[in-house]
């Protein structure tokens, strides 16, 4: 059987599965379409967050990354997932017992406010489109390599299987869908991983293999890897570039960010008690870590079998790259996306890959008679085209896709959702209709969730060009804005609806301001006297993927100053946070 | 349920959420960014230690704490009686 005939039964079983899982659990109310009538099992409920979660970008780039960046691709290791232990300690557990339906029915509810509601959803519609505009991208780069589909078809697709299990299904559709969506997607993960960790290494798991020595070599794969890429001019694998504030600052930015996604926290409305929303968090990030420890493996095995291949013999003999014309068949395949450039500059034939930008690598490079790097390859191949890379069997590349499929999928119908719930809930019942009836309002989050699949396909069709960049930011905007105000509701009973506003203000226009001086993302033309991303310029040396922290303090401190500057918040919101911060109901009469 | 118990169970988890920050913070900011090269000089079978805390330790230390987390903070609820059912 040819691989895109195996590809295509893959896939197509796949989703023939979600569509009848989505049949099997349709919404029938509210409560259902919003968060799964509360009945979800803390397990359950994990696996759905980990899916819900670990989008195209943890799938297909996150290793990808790591395998180029080495250390600094610590910051989204760290940053996306110690942002779970932010939301088990801070958040989950007194969101479910607030018990609504969504983050910014919280926020106006704790700050008494119309206003601050509307803010709210502003955030939470920019963070999550920016966001799914990234998942549909990915689904396209899958179908365009392995099903050989124009991007265009690939992606009405892709739009069609969501529509019809996050229309008809809600959240209940969503969840269960994404408990067999993670199934397929760790599974896709972790067996070419193990199959690359005994090739290499001869140890199965792949999280050891990492530090184990390489099969008949008696070095370790690690020490190998940063001997070979420093010979070719590349900083060392276990070690970075970027400075430690920096780093810092992107991790809490990252992690603060996750905390805040409304995507992620609305997951934990879906439970039935609030000890259970404290366990599940644990599962979600028990099940999200092992792809988060198996990827930065991943990366290092990439990288070394990818060099290996490239840099056949020794540095700088004359025979020691790569001929050209005996290249393997998987770049063959790749080139034809377009994701890997090959260009050979000094004509000898030979493919040679190693840092031109290094100045002090250069005279070397001269003499062995480089002109210059001559292959270009994108982050997002490196989990594509591992198997094929490792020689796996044809049915582990189908099952690759169809892993990143589902987890593309399941990260965009999760968004979907939280934005239809913002449209439909908060706008519509919460500000213009209070009066619609409960059937109405489901209708109308059927049909934003309808309308919401249409832009985010069109993102994902025909990106506008700052869509990919500014992914990365919407942590940085959910950290500065969402995540501070929900904390001090609960943990600062104080802050009052004047705070909460000017904090997540400060918060936003601050974050976006930064990001705007520095990329341009926004308004930009030539001359225009910003968008010039010059590191000496950046305040205490953090980048614009880093701000989102400053963003946070600011909000933080403006929100605390302008509390105390003006009236207390009512009785009855003092009384909501007292109730939400124990688990039982508390009866009006243990309030006296 | 009276305000004094409340007050001493808010109290409880406060201290107890004081100390997974505690580790939270010192695993990946401390062991894998701050003291990244310190402990680099160290050996962790073929990994440079800093760079174990960073790419692998530190998941494993956030999955253990959220579970100690919970189970801490369920008996801390019928401590002071404040369980659900």
């Amino acid at each position: 059987m040819t691989l895109q005939t195996l590809t295509y039964l893959v896939v197509g079983a796949s989703f023939a599965l979600y569509i009848g899982i989505a049949i099997w659990s349709r919404a029938h109310n509210t409560s259902d379409f919003y968060i799964a009538g509360k009945g979800v099992s803390p397990l359950a409920n994990g696996m759905a967050t980990a899916a819900d979660w670990m989008s195209a970008a943890s799938f297909i780039s996150m290793a990808g990354l790591i395998a180029f960046l080495g250390y600094d691709g610590s910051v989204y290791l760290m940053g996306w997932t110690g942002g779970y232990v932010l939301l088990a300690l801070f958040l989950a557990p007194y969101l479910r017992k607030f018990g609504k339906f969504t983050v910014p029915e919280f926020i106006a509810e704790r700050y008494y406010s119309k206003t601050a509601r509307i803010v709210a959803v502003i955030c939470l519609i920019f963070i999550s489109f920016t966001y799914v505009a990234g998942q549909m991208r990915g689904v396209g780069i899958v179908f365009s390599r392995f099903l050989e589909v124009d991007v265009t078809v690939g992606l009405a697709i892709g739009m069609g299987v969501v529509f019809v299990y996050a229309v008809l299904g809600g959240m209940k559709g969503i969840t269960y869908t994404q408990v067999a969506q993670y199934c397929v997607l760790i599974f896709a993960y972790t067996v070419p991983a193990i199959f690359i960790a005994i090739q290499i290494t001869g140890n199965p798991i792949p999280q050891l293999a990492f530090g184990s020595e390489i099969s008949g070599a008696g070095v370790s794969l690690l020490d190998k890897l940063d001997d070979i890429v420093t010979s070719l001019g590349f900083t060392q694998f276990t070690g970075g570039t970027r400075s430690t504030i920096d780093i810092f600052c992107i991790t809490l930015a990252l992690m603060a960010g996750t905390a805040g996604l409304p995507h992620v926290i609305v997951r934990f409305f879906t439970v039935p008690k609030v000890r259970d929303a404290r366990t599940s968090a644990g599962y979600a990030l028990l099940f999200i870590a092992i792809l988060y420890t198996t990827a930065p493996a991943v990366g290092a095995m990439a990288r070394y079998n990818l060099v290996n291949t490239i840099q056949s013999g020794e540095v700088g003999a004359a025979d020691g790259n790569l001929v050209y014309d005996e290249r393997p068949e998987w770049m063959h395949t790749w080139q034809r996306t377009g994701l890997l450039r090959f260009d050979d500059k000094n004509g000898d034939g030979r493919i040679q890959w190693y840092n031109d930008a290094n100045p002090d690598f250069a005279a070397t490079a001269a003499s062995y008679g480089w002109q210059g790097n001559e292959l270009s390859v994108d982050n997002d191949i490196m989990v594509l085209a591992n198997p094929e890379i490792a020689g796996l069997p044809n049915w582990v590349i189908a099952l690759v896709a169809a892993g990143g499929i589902a987890a593309a999928l399941s990260t965009a119908a999760g968004l979907l959702l939280v934005i239809s719930a913002a449209v439909s809930h908060d706008l519509v019942k919460g500000i213009f209709l209070p009066d619609i009836s409960e059937k109405r309002e489901l209708m109308a989050g059927r049909i934003a969730a309808a309308f919401a699949i249409l832009v985010a396909g069109y993102l994902g069709f025909d990106p506008p060009g700052w869509v990919a960049q500014v992914v990365a930011f919407a942590f940085g905007l959910a950290a500065a804005s969402l995540f501070p105000v929900i904390l001090l509701g609960i943990f600062f009973k104080r802050t009052n609806k004047e705070g909460a506003i000017a904090g997540m203000l400060t918060g936003l226009f601050f974050t976006v301001g930064y990001i705007e001086y520095f990329k341009g993302l926004f308004l930009k033309w030539a001359g225009a006297p910003w968008g010039e991303n010059v590191a000496e310029h950046w305040l205490f040396g953090i980048s614009p993927e880093g701000i989102g922290v400053i963003g946070m303090l600011l909000n933080f401190f403006v929100a605390i100053s302008v509390s105390y500057l003006t009236p207390p918040p009512p009785e009855r919101v003092q009384h909501l946070v007292e109730n939400i911060r124990i688990p039982r109901a508390l009866a009006r009469t243990d309030h006296e | 349920m009276t305000p004094e118990n409340r007050a001493a169970y808010w109290r409880a988890n406060l201290q107890l959420v004081s100390g997974c920050l505690l580790v939270w913070f010192v695993c990946s900011y401390g062991f894998g960014i701050l003291l990244v090269d310190v402990l680099n000089s160290v050996r962790l079978g073929g990994f440079k230690l800093g760079f174990w805390f960073a790419q692998q330790g530190s998941i494993y230390i956030f999955v253990g704490l959220i579970f100690f987390y919970a189970w801490r903070m369920n008996k801390l609820d019928r401590k002071y009686d404040v369980h659900e059912d």
